[in-house]
């Protein structure tokens, strides 16, 4: 399955390789627009020293741990959302008849490198705030897990929102914004947040678990909502639950498929 | 949904920072509403315009030719397709705003003349930048680089992200004096109440003005390009 | 090789349902040549799509050498080929013959089976001058051959094609029915075809089976089909007969 997933992905990248001043323009302002989300960050922390009781490093932080993780799915991933495109187009129908799965073919299709300069950026935020925290070492463990957890959650996300465009074939900004919207309410401190919408992120869908609760473990703080200190380490659990259930969700929407067309 | 989530940042950047700006709390969720009205209207996020794939197509030969100027049939496309957006896709943003966090509404109704003479003025500017990004494909192989680096602009120095009132020393005077300001900051300033009305129009205007002058100039410029080449 | 037993598809247009295919039933033997006919919208698409595994039927049931095309989707897929005259199942972007090496990988054939069916399927398909194009500067019948190969690199055991003829000018129409000719004589694929065009149906099949409202209204041989409307000369006007009902 991995080599499968290499090979299709190496396959476009020599397709796309085919331009590459596109490819080095796209790279850069790939960049910009993810610096954008940082810049924000900086400038409220012109007018301020704390946000939600949080420190500026300490947000860079929660904003990198959970910006590399999306990125990389962003990178690797993110093409499965283009499933109401593919059903539109009826190029899904030539990804069933292949015997690989069509999540794999989906996820690879027009697969460009460039989004790859957004993971240097999130990895280079991430980088200066661990050391400029100057984080306890024995927690620090957690961040490579958290990482893994953020990677597990936002892929499953991606194929949900997939899988939900077989049947919202006509409407997928909804579901996209969801994916997208997840990752910004992740790049701030849940503090800042109403108590109902984080219990909502922390029991329905498991977002605080991308970079919330184990970075309150991490950083040593206590959680401003109270919840007991053993959910610091339940993320992988969480992201798993959500895995089955994205697969399950993937499944159906496959059964679902009316293609069309002649 | 953005809106929502920008909407508690903003409240929690407030609560470390009330007066901030001179907005209060509730002024600062109403910029974010208001602004997130925006969105539809001008096209924020670029596009709206079909000029490049009708330069890519070769169609816009027959655009050119045309009797009416290519510039102002597309500024009257744009502002009525602005008009319509606004009502359905700006005035529910704001009314979620203000089911969720309650917003302020303006009773003066010399307040709402002058956001929507604002509004109306910053449809014009926003048009007359998305018309020079459109035109520019004629001279640029690559339009997505071009679109994406109008996003980064148009969004951040906009106001939309954050008010530009937060950006700090010489960058925060910078971006008052641009177009992008004149498109978001300034519109919902007039709404707040927070600008002199007749010098942030007399502002605003100015813009419009140069940005479809060179627009105009574009136009020229790309006529006599097609003429020559043949389309 | 092929076994529908009233097999269904039905779709939900808002709120009417809407029978694409209906209690359709037929079984194609190992070796058959057969011509799948019908007018537009008589379900032939929908039918081929069962095979493949695209579509799961509503009801009934249909296995393709001996599988269950919508759960064993993707073992079947090593055993079918697939060819839509349509659309292409290649990469667009990518010259032909890096598509077929991806579709070496994906389908795990042996390098050395894969360098001899190549080497005859681009002889027999005349491939050699548009190996190193990229699919989308292709003219529609190089781009067919193409696909053709593509379809037959892992040396499937059923053939399906879905009017692969479509808007080819003559002498790639009879380029590519000789290739399937031979294919099915020599090889002993077998092979559906749907077509619009009768020739294909003259020069290739033995048996033809016509769909029509989601139902068989036909299935027989050649000379059966011509003897349902005795003193008619040509195939063209027997069929219009059957599809207009006349």
């Amino acid at each position: 399955m991995v080599r499968t997933y290499a090979l299709l992905m190496w396959t476009w990248t020599r397709a796309a390789a085919a331009y590459p001043a596109s490819f080095a323009l796209m790279t850069v302002l790939g960049v910009f627009v993810a610096a954008m989300d940082v810049g924000v960050i900086l400038i409220i922390f012109a007018n301020t020293t704390t946000l939600g009781g949080f420190s500026r490093d300490e947000v860079l932080f929660l904003y990198g741990t959970s910006a590399v993780a999306f990125t990389i799915c962003d990178t690797f991933v993110s093409n499965i959302d283009r499933v109401s495109e593919h059903i539109k187009a009826g190029t899904l129908d030539t990804f069933l008849i292949r015997p690989v799965s069509a999540w794999i073919q989906l996820a690879t299709d027009r697969f460009v490198a460039n989004r790859l300069g957004r993971v240097l950026q999130a990895g280079a935020v991430l980088g200066y705030a661990v050391v400029a925290l100057s984080l306890d070492w024995g927690r620090a463990w957690m961040i490579p897990v958290m990482v893994i957890t953020g990677i597990v959650i936002f892929a499953a996300l991606w194929t949900i929102a997939g899988a939900a465009q077989f049947v919202l074939t006509d409407a997928p900004e909804v579901v996209n914004t969801f994916t997208y919207g997840s990752s910004t309410l992740t790049q701030y401190p849940l503090s800042i947040y109403a108590r109902d919408l984080v219990s909502g992120v922390t029991y329905v869908l498991p977002l605080a678990f991308v970079n919330w609760q184990p970075g309150l473990y991490v950083l040593g703080r206590d959680d401003p909502f109270g919840t007991p200190g053993f959910m610091r380490f339940l993320g992988p659990a969480a992201a798993l639950v959500l895995a089955l259930v994205a697969a399950l969700a993937w499944r159906q929407g496959i059964r679902h498929y009316r293609s069309t067309g002649s | 949904m953005f809106g929502v989530l920008r909407a508690y940042t903003l409240i929690a950047l407030w609560q470390a920072r009330p007066g901030l700006a001179g907005y209060d709390v509730t002024d600062a969720v109403t910029f974010c509403f208001v602004t997130q009205a925006f969105i539809g209207p001008m096209q924020l996020f670029g596009g709206g315009l079909n000029i490049p794939e009708r330069i890519r197509s070769g169609d816009i030969a027959l655009d050119l030719v045309r009797p009416a100027s290519l510039q102002l049939w597309a500024l009257a496309e744009d502002t009525g397709r602005a008009a319509y957006l606004f009502l359905v896709r700006g005035i529910p943003p704001m009314l979620l705003g203000a089911a969720l966090f309650g917003i302020h509404f303006p009773a003066d109704p010399g307040r709402w003349l002058a956001f929507l003479a604002g509004f109306a003025i910053a449809v014009v500017v926003s048009f007359g930048w998305r018309y020079l990004v459109a035109l520019s494909v004629c001279w640029l192989l690559d339009d997505r680089g071009v679109a994406v680096l109008s996003l980064v602009l148009t969004t951040f120095f906009s106001g939309m992200m954050l008010p530009l009132h937060l950006f700090p020393g010489w960058l925060g005077d910078l971006v008052m004096v641009l177009p992008w300001a004149a498109m978001v900051q300034l519109p919902t300033d007039l709404y707040l109440g927070k600008a002199p009305v007749l010098d942030t129009l007399a502002f605003q205007a100015l813009w419009a003005v140069v940005l479809l002058g060179l627009g105009a100039l574009a136009t020229r410029a790309i006529r006599h390009k097609v003429v020559i080449q043949g389309g | 090789m092929i076994e529908l037993d009233r097999a269904g598809r039905s779709f939900k247009v808002r709120r009417n349902v809407v029978h694409a295919v209906r209690d359709l039933s037929f079984r194609v033997a190992p070796g058959e040549f057969v011509g799948y006919l019908g007018p537009n919208g008589a379900g032939k698409s929908t039918t081929i799509k069962m095979l493949c595994g695209i579509l799961t039927p509503t009801t009934g049931s249909v296995r393709v050498a001996g599988l269950d095309p919508s759960r064993r989707r993707t073992t079947l897929a090593r055993r079918i080929g697939v060819v839509f005259g349509q659309r292409t199942t290649l990469w667009w972007d990518l010259p032909l013959k890096d598509s077929f090496e991806l579709i070496r990988h994906l389908y795990r054939v042996e390098r050395a089976d894969f360098a001899t069916r190549l080497a005859e399927l681009t002889e027999t398909l005349d491939l050699g001058e548009f190996l190193r194009t990229p699919v989308r500067q292709l003219s529609l019948g190089q781009r067919m051959r193409g696909d053709l190969a593509a379809a037959l690199l892992h040396a499937p055991d059923v053939l399906v094609l879905d009017e692969p003829t479509i808007g080819l000018d003559v002498v790639s129409k009879a380029g590519i029915r000789d290739f399937l000719q031979r294919l099915n004589t020599e090889r002993g694929t077998t092979v559906l075809l749907t077509t619009h065009d009768l020739g294909d149906i003259e020069r290739l099949c033995r048996r033809v089976m016509l769909i029509d409202h989601g139902q068989l209204a036909f299935d027989g041989t050649l000379d059966d089909l011509m003897a349902t409307a005795p003193g008619q000369s040509s195939i063209e006007e027997v069929v219009t007969r059957l599809y207009t009902g006349t």
